[in-house]
């Protein structure tokens, strides 16, 4: 094990010299938890995000993470989690697909009991007939929860959306889990460039006394989320206390937005802001549309991208104003129901703009000659088929 | 800093309600109780709106009068009746999901291990037959296979109470409920077996006819989860309602299944036994 300093998190997220590095994404995974100075990670093995909790496993056994154990499967992980938490320490997990879902009635309420934690989703097909390639639909079940959602485009954006997720789910004013989502396979086994700061530095403890819900440790009064009788109760006081309860989470939510701006540079990247068209995509559909944009303006075509980085906050104000002039909106993605688009057509004037795909599912991938299909659709340039390698 | 959190800060007293004060001046916080003396100090749990003649409501009563350490004592519950008395007490208590207690409990008592390694934070799990041997089954087992330290504690009610009266795994075989209109069909769950082959170090199964037998039972059982491993207690906890036992009767009832299949039954191993001898030795010649 190395031995580590801690440093402020602004410095270590945004100021530390890098140095780049050729890995996967799982051990970007493992990279940041390496830095984010974690008290506890628990385990549960599933296809594709096995390696990344094996890893972590590993940082454990070096001595970087101070517990770890493989729990009896997800439900019994994600309610472990809920319990370090509250009994304040920093913990991390990770799961896939059928995993996620499993594990989902613990998930959804990490927001309600204020759990700040740090979840890797590596997106998997949802059962059935059985895949374990990526498709990322259960990203949709994430969406009306409460949680952060990260939607990570490649290796880089794994490290830098997990190692930031840890200060922005702590800060007072948000309070909240955050996701960090990316595609299995693609993402989680494939390899790519991501600078990394020194392993020799890594993020303050967790200090679970800055907290708008105590912990429960018996070193404060605690936080009674079940404390009076009239929440447990059908009458008026307990309809109201739920309601306010969830108007809070739904604003800190909100108030993530500014630490967004802060450590990951904003909710959305764009590319080419004057353009006529624009690709709208998230996670391994907007390195695609990155591609797509980039063979687009070698053709001469004026095609712009918006890559969402957040879903959950979603960037609303963002997407109004970039897209204000946009002719047409291509939302590229790997999953048939479309959850980006109809959140995208949800946000904007005139939705008739939106193209609805181009649509991978199944696991499939995603080649840029679909999304560059729907490019020439939208200006009218009928194009003889040709193979972009 | 257990005692440091219950106590009023300097100035604050006279604006504080007088039950906390009382409970501060006159009840268990940083001494031991004899659970003989009720009605003598101020309980840690008064109000309650669990049935009339529930005997759930006056095991748990015991069960807070018999703490070691109320101050640095963390209670875990799920669905059910336990967790509407649980809910409160004086002592913090986490509800989680269905049947999560013992998966909860083990990322708790792990967390506050790395954070407070020189002291003991006790973690108990109060929650149901349904919960713990049927929901919770996995988490329940797993937690003594991992050797988790804490105390679970059934409070057996053989029925889901709560949600009405429908069977559970607890529930004796042929016993019309809800949800088995032919009388259940399978024997009650052995659960007492269960935590001896899955790893518990301290097992009792009581009947609660004896307050001074519960909270040394109950006593043991944390003390042992804090040095050695997982503990468990199957208690018996009659549901009057279901099971339509009238109220006069519930003691009696009590009695009448310790006769049957719920003899007093402790089991330790041997490590805990001398841990307990040596502790009781010393308690002699104080």
């Amino acid at each position: 094990m190395v031995e580590q300093k801690v440093v402020d998190p602004d410095y270590l997220i945004l100021e530390a010299p890098r140095e780049r590095k050729f890995i996967t994404g799982s051990q970007a995974f493992a990279e940041a938890i390496k830095r984010a100075n974690v008290d506890i990670a628990i385990a549960y093995p599933i296809t594709p995000q096995s390696e990344t909790m094996h890893l972590v496993g590993d940082l454990w056994a070096q001595g970087y993470v101070k517990d770890y154990y493989r729990a009896e499967e997800e439900y019994g992980a994600m309610s472990a989690i809920a319990g370090a938490v509250r009994g304040g320490a920093r913990a991390f997990s990770a799961t896939s697909g059928p995993g996620l879902l499993r594990g989902l009635e613990a998930i959804v309420s990490w927001p309600g009991h204020r759990i700040p934690a740090v979840l890797g989703v590596m997106t998997r097909v949802v059962n059935a007939p059985l895949s374990i390639q990526p498709d990322n639909v259960e990203i949709a079940y994430l969406l009306h929860s409460g949680l952060i959602v990260f939607h990570a485009e490649n290796q880089q954006d794994v490290f830098d959306f997990t190692l930031a997720g840890f200060p922005i789910s702590e800060k007072v004013d948000v309070y909240l889990p955050v996701v960090v989502a990316t595609e299995g396979f693609f993402v989680t086994h494939a390899k790519g460039y991501v600078e990394l700061p020194p392993e020799d530095m890594k993020l303050p403890p967790r200090d679970p006394y800055k907290a708008p819900v105590p912990p429960t440790d018996c070193e404060i009064p605690p936080a009674r989320i079940q404390r009076d009788a009239p929440v447990q109760k059908s009458n008026f006081m307990s309809y109201l206390i739920h309601a306010v309860w969830q108007q809070e989470v739904w604003s800190a939510n909100e108030r993530a937005r500014k630490w967004i701006n802060h450590y990951l540079g904003g909710l959305i990247e764009v590319v080419n802001p004057k353009a006529e068209v624009f690709i709208v995509a998230s996670g391994c559909a907007a390195a695609q549309g990155r591609e797509a944009q980039r063979y687009a303006e070698m053709e001469g075509l004026n095609v712009g991208l918006v890559k969402v980085r957040s879903i959950r906050p979603f960037p609303t104000q963002e997407l109004r104003e970039v897209l204000k002039d946009a002719k047409a909106i291509i939302v590229p993605e790997h999953n048939i129901v479309g959850w980006l688009c109809k959140e995208v057509k949800a946000v904007i004037p005139n939705g008739d703009r939106v193209v609805e795909g181009p649509r991978v599912y199944g696991g499939m991938t995603l080649p840029v000659e679909l999304i560059m299909d729907e490019i020439y659709k939208v200006l009218g340039i009928k194009k003889e088929k040709k193979t972009l390698v | 800093m257990g005692l440091e959190y219950v106590k009023i800060a300097p100035g604050f007293e006279r604006y504080m309600p007088r039950d906390y004060v009382d409970l501060v001046k006159m009840g268990q916080f940083g001494r031991q109780v004899d659970v003989m003396d009720l009605g003598q100090f101020k309980e840690l749990v008064e109000d309650h709106p669990m049935c009339a003649g529930c005997y759930m409501a006056y095991f748990i009563r015991i069960f807070y009068a018999s703490l070691p350490n109320p101050e640095d004592t963390i209670v875990l519950g799920t669905a059910g009746c336990a967790r509407l008395a649980l809910s409160q007490a004086a002592v913090p208590f986490i509800y989680g999901n269905y049947g999560d207690t013992n998966a909860v409990a083990s990322g708790l008592k792990r967390a506050l291990t790395i954070r407070f390694p020189d002291k003991h934070k006790d973690v108990v799990v109060i929650a149901g037959d349904g919960g713990l041997m049927d929901i919770g089954f996995g988490m329940t087992m797993h937690s003594w296979f991992r050797r988790e330290k804490f105390t679970t504690i059934m409070v057996d009610n053989e029925v889901y109470g709560n949600t009405g009266g429908q069977e559970s795994g607890m529930s004796p075989k042929g016993v019309q409920l809800k949800m088995a209109p032919k009388g259940k069909q399978f024997d009650k769950i052995n659960a007492v077996e269960l935590a001896q082959t899955a790893g518990c170090v301290y097992v009792a199964r009581i009947s609660p006819t004896n307050p001074k037998r519960i909270a040394k039972v109950i006593r043991r059982a944390i003390l042992a989860a804090r040095h050695f491993g997982p503990t468990f207690i199957h208690a018996y906890t009659s549901c009057n309602i279901e099971y339509s036992i009238p109220t006069r009767e519930v003691l009696a009832d009590a009695r009448n299944r310790e006769k049957k299949d719920f003899k007093f039954y402790e089991w330790m191993t041997d490590e805990v036994k001398e841990y307990f001898e040596e502790m009781e030795k010393k308690e002699v010649k104080a």
